[in-house]
């Protein structure tokens, strides 16, 4: 990175005496010889110094190549060393012109040498294309190039930011190109009154990144007035990030109270509606998660066109996977151990070491890939917090999911004989509910649910054979805190466990936070023995 | 490739014929009583994800020397046991692997843990463990050679590499448990001591297996906002890398303005992970698979047909069990007997080409020399190396960045002491073994 500075600085200063003339002086400057310099075995200092040479010949038309390098698509062929943009194409190598873009044919794999490429030589690209785009005719990468300028903070960039300014229309690349400006105001020998101005449209944008500039500025600068009003500023953006803090805060709790929701709401099915200590409970997640790795697998060699819509795919059968293992888990062993929790627990734990193995046996021990659809990633920004859109997917469909089980258990025949089942056995049968046949669609609903929660932590976690195992006591304690046999209980539970846990992570650390979070729990519990929401009736004495 | 493959083959048949005295080809089938090695990797469990690979390497290497004529003019033999990532288990494993089984060494361990589990066993029964895998150091034991990266030769020089890439505030993010606490510990005082304050390094801990990285994550960026060049360290373990790389990519940390460079992440932990968003963050390891050597080549090809998945990756602690068994293999051969006594005597200063185009040693200190390469993550789920050690680094057993272990020194061949304090000149023996 140090060394990239003088290039850059080179380059800056030959852009700035004279960006028009520059272009004719060096007409003889030929972009596309100086692309072939990056042809050849060489050092990255190398590198960069054809990048600063490119950057000062002012040309738009080196962005492609620039733009290949730094995404690691520009090549050099090895008989000649001539440079060229390719894109893999099956075995082999499409090659365009790095300079006008035009097909050059196809090579195969072995004649090419990719062009060596670190992050300073990414950051130097990024340094060279944010001086040549501002002007580029694209406003997503005049954008761009004024958020690099941003963060550079370079004062020599103030005449071509005013010049951009000028002719800019997009309201919004205005705007951060007018921050860009004030970032290079703060850090120049300008007068005072203009600091001033720049201190307020930096105190506009109240983030940390102009914070930082601001601090510096105020503990450089001699001038009352504008350390005045930087400082007005800094107490401004200070607050603002305080505030966001707090909303992050209680964005991430709900977001790990809606994975713990996921994982704990088949459980509250098994063991809160049917008292089954079920420790396969896991299992039946990381069934899930499995589902949808073979889904995708499928999808990715069948029909690749379909990849977006592989996890809704994945959902119902998922669903029937560890619904099917689930009613084979409940009509061929736990059906004979009714009433006697300690045993159930030690074949169903035997169970889950039985499942754990034999995926690892056909999948391997190792993780598997599950892609994120694109809807499933990224993220945007709400005030200076960002929101990922995995995470916010993932509370959305906590919620769809726990509102279903919530209408199967209250509006229809399964959920209303469920219901009895648990609560009179014997009143449920002379009535003539077949039991054991509830029992078993109980047993293999709450291990569907878990399925499907699979597939959705398979979004944010390992594919692993041990992934089930990482969840398995937050789903009993959130069982257990929530209330055994409620699943209003079990959603509270989550969430408050979730807020509760990320608002102690940051002053407690994540390994002492998750202890803390433990001991309150079992306060709690010696308080409320039957947790948040008690269940009354008969079949809690029973 | 091929000359130093007809080297080794030389050699070996050289010892072979200067151990019995006969004359005959090299290629004979090996006969009599087969010599067993016993493997200790975890099948089972929550450790299985990293250590089957190594013992399929195992496998293949055993496989591999029998081909060539075995271990003076024996079969090799390889036992098999399964410690199921339980602690106390590979202790017990150990015992029948030597006691029972009869091995004549043992290649096995991943986590320090199941190391320190074991090595009361090795000492008591006086036999031979390889250790395979990158760990925190400040240790050194007569019946254990160490052939994956100390401190020195992962940890340190990875840290200097960003130095020389500007990096001015540093994050040191890892598991909570002996190794990163360890490597923290000393590359806090190495950075100290380079000049960076305090209020520029911050150390975290997070719990095994840990997937909610979204505070952490979050807390780095806040850190990194400061107007220095941050990058973080992670000593982070296992299965909790690939959520927290995910968390970077979601919340858009790249590489080129937070770089998270990382000990325990390979080509192994990348097969699960798409490695587009994480283009330009780094590991520092002493091989990848992407290093261009005919050696490695060859290894690559042969571990693709052992397999029968051309998919399957190579890394940095299979490389180490294939200059450890290659080094086990000729001190056998120039001891003339599989005696742990005589081997032990036999393995300091061995020689063994590495896959990197080096040659690593076997030094006194029970470490070995390896090259340093800095290698950033690409799109393939490969590394390419952008930086790497101009010799070998030998591993040093006790750190120097450490005030407790700076006046310690291991040589098993002079002094006879994994912990010789230079300061009372004397060897601290078992009395002074840490934890």
């Amino acid at each position: 990175m140090n060394r990239a500075i003088p290039w850059l600085l080179l380059s800056l200063a030959v852009l700035l005496f004279g960006p028009g003339p520059a272009a004719a002086q060096q007409a003889e400057a030929d972009p596309a010889a100086i692309v072939q310099k990056f042809g050849g075995k060489q050092s990255f200092d190398a590198t960069e110094a054809v990048i600063a040479e490119l950057a000062a010949t002012g040309d738009e038309r080196v962005a492609r190549a620039l733009r290949a390098l730094r995404d690691g698509d520009l090549y050099w062929r090895e008989s000649d060393e001539a440079v060229f943009v390719a894109t893999r194409k099956g075995g082999d190598y499409e090659i365009f012109d790095p300079i006008t873009g035009a097909s050059a044919g196809t090579v195969p794999s072995g004649d090419l040498q990719k062009v060596r490429v670190k992050n300073s030589i990414r950051n130097a690209v990024t340094g060279a294309l944010g001086t040549l785009t501002l002007r580029a005719d694209n406003p997503a990468q005049r954008m761009r190039a004024a958020s690099t300028l941003f963060s550079e903070a370079d004062p020599e960039m103030i005449g071509p930011l005013d010049a951009a300014i000028a002719a800019e229309e997009d309201a919004a690349v205005k705007a951060r190109m007018e921050e860009a400006r004030a970032s290079a105001v703060l850090a120049s020998d300008l007068p005072a009154e203009d600091k001033a101005a720049a201190a307020k449209v930096l105190a506009g944008r109240a983030d940390r990144e102009s914070l930082t500039m601001l601090i510096r500025f105020a503990g450089a600068t001699d001038d009352p007035v504008a350390r005045q009003a930087a400082e007005a500023a800094i107490v401004a953006i200070q607050n603002n990030i305080a505030f966001w803090n707090q909303m992050q805060n209680v964005w991430y709790g709900l977001s790990l109270g809606s994975v713990l929701l996921l994982a704990a709401i088949g459980l509250a099915i098994t063991f809160g509606v049917m008292g089954v200590i079920n420790m396969a409970h896991g299992e039946m997640v990381m069934l899930g998660a499995y589902t949808t790795f073979v889904v995708q697998e499928f999808i990715r060699n069948n029909a690749p066109g379909l990849f977006e819509w592989s996890l809704a795919i994945a959902l119902p059968l998922a669903f029937l996977v560890s619904g099917a293992v689930g009613l084979v888990m409940e009509r061929g062993l736990i059906r004979f151990l009714y009433g006697r929790p300690l045993e159930t627990l030690l074949a169903t734990f035997g169970v889950s070491l039985i499942l754990q193995q034999a995926v690892r046996t056909i999948f391997g021990p190792s993780n598997r890939q599950v892609g994120n659809p694109d809807w499933m990633s990224g993220a945007f920004d709400v005030g200076l917090m960002s929101v990922t859109w995995n995470r916010l997917w993932i509370i959305v469909f906590a919620l769809v999911v726990f509102l279903a089980l919530l209408a199967v258990l209250n509006r229809t025949p399964l959920g209303l004989q469920m219901r009895a089942v648990t609560q009179n056995r014997r009143m449920a049968a002379a009535m003539g509910i077949r039991t054991p046949w509830v029992d078993a669609m109980t047993f293999a609903l709450g291990s569907g649910i878990a399925g499907i929660a699979g597939v959705a932590l398979s979004q944010i976690d390992n594919v692993s054979p041990n992934l089930g195992q990482s969840y398995i006591i937050d789903s009993f304690l959130v069982v257990v805190f929530g209330g055994v046999g409620n699943l209003w209980g079990t959603l509270v539970g989550a969430m408050s466990l979730g807020v509760v846990n990320k608002f102690l992570e940051p002053y407690a650390g994540a390994v002492l936070g998750k202890i803390v979070v433990l001991v309150l729990i079992i306060l709690f519990i010696q308080k409320r023995p039957r947790g948040l929401f008690a269940q009354k009736g008969r079949f809690v004495d029973a | 490739m091929k000359s130093a493959m007809r080297w080794m083959q030389k050699t070996a048949a050289a010892a072979t014929i200067a151990a019995f005295g006969v004359t005959g080809s090299y290629a004979q089938a090996p006969t009599g009583e087969p010599i067993k090695v016993g493997i200790l990797h975890s099948l089972s469990g929550t450790m299985a994800i990293s250590e089957t690979t190594l013992k399929d390497a195992m496998l293949m290497l055993i496989d591999e020397q029998n081909k060539k004529g075995g271990v003076l003019g024996r079969p090799l033999e390889a036992v098999v046991v399964d410690p199921a990532s339980d602690w106390p288990l590979f202790a017990e494993k150990a015992r029948e692997l030597i006691s029972q089984n009869d091995v004549a060494a043992v290649f096995g361990c991943w986590t320090s843990v199941s190391r320190k589990s074991v090595l009361p066993v090795f000492k008591e029964l006086n036999s031979i463990l390889f250790y395979p895998v990158q760990y925190e150091g400040e240790e050194s034991e007569r019946n254990v050679f160490y052939t994956g990266a100390a401190p020195n030769q992962q940890a340190i020089p990875a840290v200097d590499y960003l130095m020389d890439e500007g990096v001015k505030r540093w994050v040191l993010e890892g598991t909570d448990y002996v190794y990163p606490r360890t490597t923290n510990k000393i590359l806090e005082q190495y950075l100290k001591d380079k000049g960076v304050a305090a209020e520029d390094i911050i150390v975290n801990y997070t719990p095994f297996g840990f997937s909610d990285w979204q505070t952490e994550v979050s807390r780095i960026k806040e850190f990194g906002s400061a107007g220095k060049k941050t990058a973080v360290v992670s000593t982070v373990n296992g299965d909790a890398n690939v959520p927290f790389y995910k968390e970077l990519a979601n919340q858009g940390v790249a590489a080129t303005d937070i770089p998270v460079v990382a000990f325990s992440v390979g080509e192994e932990e990348l097969a699960g992970i798409d490695t587009g968003p994480l283009v330009g963050h780094l590991a520092a390891w002493n091989y990848f698979q992407s290093v261009d050597t005919p050696e490695n080549e060859e290894f690559i090809a042969k571990w693709h047909e052992f397999i029968g998945n051309d998919e399957r990756v190579t890394n940095d602690p299979m490389e180490a069990h294939y200059i450890g068994f290659n080094m086990w293999v000729k001190a056998v051969e120039k001891a003339g007997t599989t005696d742990a006594d005589a081997v032990i005597d036999a393995l300091p200063g061995i020689e063994q080409a590495n896959l990197t185009g080096g040659t690593s040693k076997m030094l006194p200190n029970h470490h070995i020399t390896k090259p340093v390469l800095i290698g950033e993550i690409n799109d393939e789920g490969q590394f390419d190396v952008v930086s790497e050690t101009d010799d070998l680094v030998p591993g040093d057993a006790w750190s120097d960045f450490l005030p407790e272990s700076k006046k310690l020194e291991a040589d098993w061949v002079d002094l006879k002491c994994g912990n010789y304090d230079t300061e009372a000149k004397k060897c601290l023996g078992d009395a002074a073994t840490s934890n």
